[in-house]
């Protein structure tokens, strides 16, 4: 693992040379209940690109998705130490305001969740809780945002349907344009195809990639075919370490890690 | 085979039992209900429904129970309401604001539990020698305390374990637009919403057929319930002393009493299913 660490250093710095960093995480360590779930993580991720997180079912890829907008927070009997900064502040600081931290960050999680409202009330829900009131502008933001996801032409005749009468895809699409009503920086995806099917997720795959030009976009996947076609870059962690991080052409196809080579190549899973 | 045979024997088993066991519970409840019309239909009357006894209704007088159903629908409305208003905040309080299996949370929801179990004489008791101890005389007021504190529990309880039913992606939702836990917690009221007709439902039932709580702390009037510090006439206790009586007439206006008293929790149990299913339209 020693040697997996000073690869990953090494890439982090590249990076770092090659784009802004929007997050860097510093030295985090996550404990639950006694079990190190994340190891001296130290990672910069660029802005206006999708890393994707990739690696084996229990490594640690949502645990350190969550510790970004700090969700982690409510697990119980968790321990977290070292540091997260977005556009340079600390979000783990002991004065971060963790509403203003969650806002900034969209998320779209594994199965779409629409609130339990209308169509029109689950996208201006972030909005008005954030002190919008104007009815106007409300209309405004939630057209905008239904556009930006492609769902207003098929929903506009009927805003006050309740949520749930949804397509699935519809759904996590909605769950889209509810996240980015808030205007966040950072969309976070935990694995956000997973419930959808095949067409549907090659449209959110594709607003995905629309999106980076004004998001920075870190996705939690274990599909390698989705995050060859999504990202730019690619994170693997491996039982609770990074092990290697790069473009995603050069984890993909060139690993420098040995452990890397084997899950890439489906040796491990 | 054999492992077919005897898994499709026990599934056979199972179902009769739980048939058996359906049709005694439907059986008993046909069987009361029956006994209550039965008995109480004949002696049921409008000048009975509408009418406060007019002395000596007890002994089989004229008059009727009015003022006792009046007494226990304000007792139970707002005993309920106090209830559901204290309870839920308890319930949001101990789900969202407490470290999840901490030490307070653990100590409280066993002292529900306990609550929960304590019978309402109890109840009665403690706060009959608190009000003695205040120099408050037995009276509405001491009755809607009592039974709001019988009640509490109930839906702080059933609360509970509706909140305990929310998905936590509904949690990482709203926190992650940004919401505050308060916000949170009125999308999860939101969300559990048709169920929190059930608590209520639940409380106003124990809340308006309890006789042990009000029969130390409410007392028994035969007028209208005007005032709050005045004793009032409860339907549970109307039932108590009518069946008590050893004039078969006196007796059968109990059963009619009993028949009111089923049919006003029946109209509020049809009212609740009204108001929850209509809060099923967002339903997930």
């Amino acid at each position: 693992m020693h040697a997996s660490t000073s690869i990953q250093t090494a890439e982090t710095q590249d990076l770092v040379a090659l784009a802004t960093p929007h997050i860097q995480i510093k030295d985090l360590n996550v404990t639950i209940e006694g079990k190190r779930i994340l190891k001296n993580i130290n990672l910069s991720i660029p802005n206006n690109s999708v890393t994707s997180i990739i690696g084996p079912s229990g490594c640690g890829k949502t645990t350190l998705l969550k510790t970004l907008n700090r969700l982690v927070d409510d697990t119980k009997g968790v321990e977290i130490s070292g540091s997260v900064l977005v556009n340079g502040e600390d979000i783990y600081a002991k004065d971060a305001e963790v509403t203003h931290i969650r806002k900034k960050m969209g998320l779209l999680s594994q199965k779409p969740f629409p609130l339990p409202m209308s169509i029109f009330e689950n996208v201006a829900y972030g909005p008005r809780i954030h002190g919008e009131r104007n009815k106007k502008l409300l209309k405004q933001i939630v057209e905008t945002q239904l556009r930006n996801v492609g769902l207003w032409e098929e929903v506009k005749e009927r805003l006050d349907a309740s949520a749930t009468r949804l397509s699935i895809g519809q759904q996590q699409r909605l769950c889209l344009a509810r996240g980015l009503a808030v205007q966040p920086e950072i969309i976070l995806g935990d694995e956000s195809t997973s419930a959808l099917d095949p067409i549907s997720t090659q449209t959110i795959e594709n607003l995905l990639i629309e999106l980076k030009k004004d998001y920075t976009i870190v996705l939690v996947t274990h599909i390698l075919r989705q995050a060859r076609r999504v990202s730019d870059y690619i994170l693997f962690v491996y039982n609770g370490e990074v092990v290697e991080f790069g473009k995603t052409e050069d984890v993909l196809l060139n690993p420098q890690n040995e452990i890397t080579q084997q899950y890439v190549k489906g040796f491990i899973s | 085979m054999s492992n077919v045979k005897s898994r499709l024997r026990k599934e056979k088993i199972a179902k009769i039992a739980m048939q058996l066991s359906g049709m005694a519970i439907t059986g008993s409840l046909f069987f009361i209900v029956g006994t209550i019309l039965y008995k109480g239909l004949p002696y049921l009357s409008w000048e009975m429904v509408s009418q406060s006894p007019q002395g000596g209704f007890y002994i089989g007088k004229e008059g009727g129970i009015f003022n006792a159903i009046l007494g226990s629908l304000y007792l139970a409305t707002v005993s309920t309401a106090l209830a559901t208003l204290i309870g839920i905040p308890i319930s949001i309080y101990l789900n969202m604001y407490v470290k999840s299996g901490s030490f307070l949370e653990r100590a409280c929801k066993l002292l529900f539990d306990v609550l929960f179990g304590i019978p309402s004489i109890v109840y009665g008791a403690i706060a009959f020698s608190i009000m003695v101890w205040i120099g408050i005389r037995a009276s509405l007021l001491g009755g809607i305390i009592t039974i709001t504190l019988l009640t509490i529990p109930i839906v702080v309880r059933t609360i509970d374990e509706l909140l305990k039913t929310i998905p936590i992606d509904l949690q990482h939702v709203t926190f992650s637009l940004g919401s505050t836990r308060w916000e949170t917690a009125k999308m999860f009221l939101r969300y559990i919403r048709p169920g929190i007709f059930t608590a209520i439902l639940l409380a106003f039932g124990r809340a308006i057929g309890d006789v042990a709580g009000v029969l130390l702390t409410t007392g028994f009037s035969d007028n209208l319930p005007k005032y709050i510090d005045e004793p009032s006439a409860t339907l549970p206790l109307a039932i108590f002393f009518q069946l008590s009586s050893p004039i078969p007439e006196v007796q059968g206006r109990a059963y009619a009493s009993a028949l009111v008293l089923t049919f006003i929790i029946l109209i509020i149990v049809i009212c609740t299913h009204l108001l929850a299913s209509k809060q099923q339209k967002h339903k997930i």
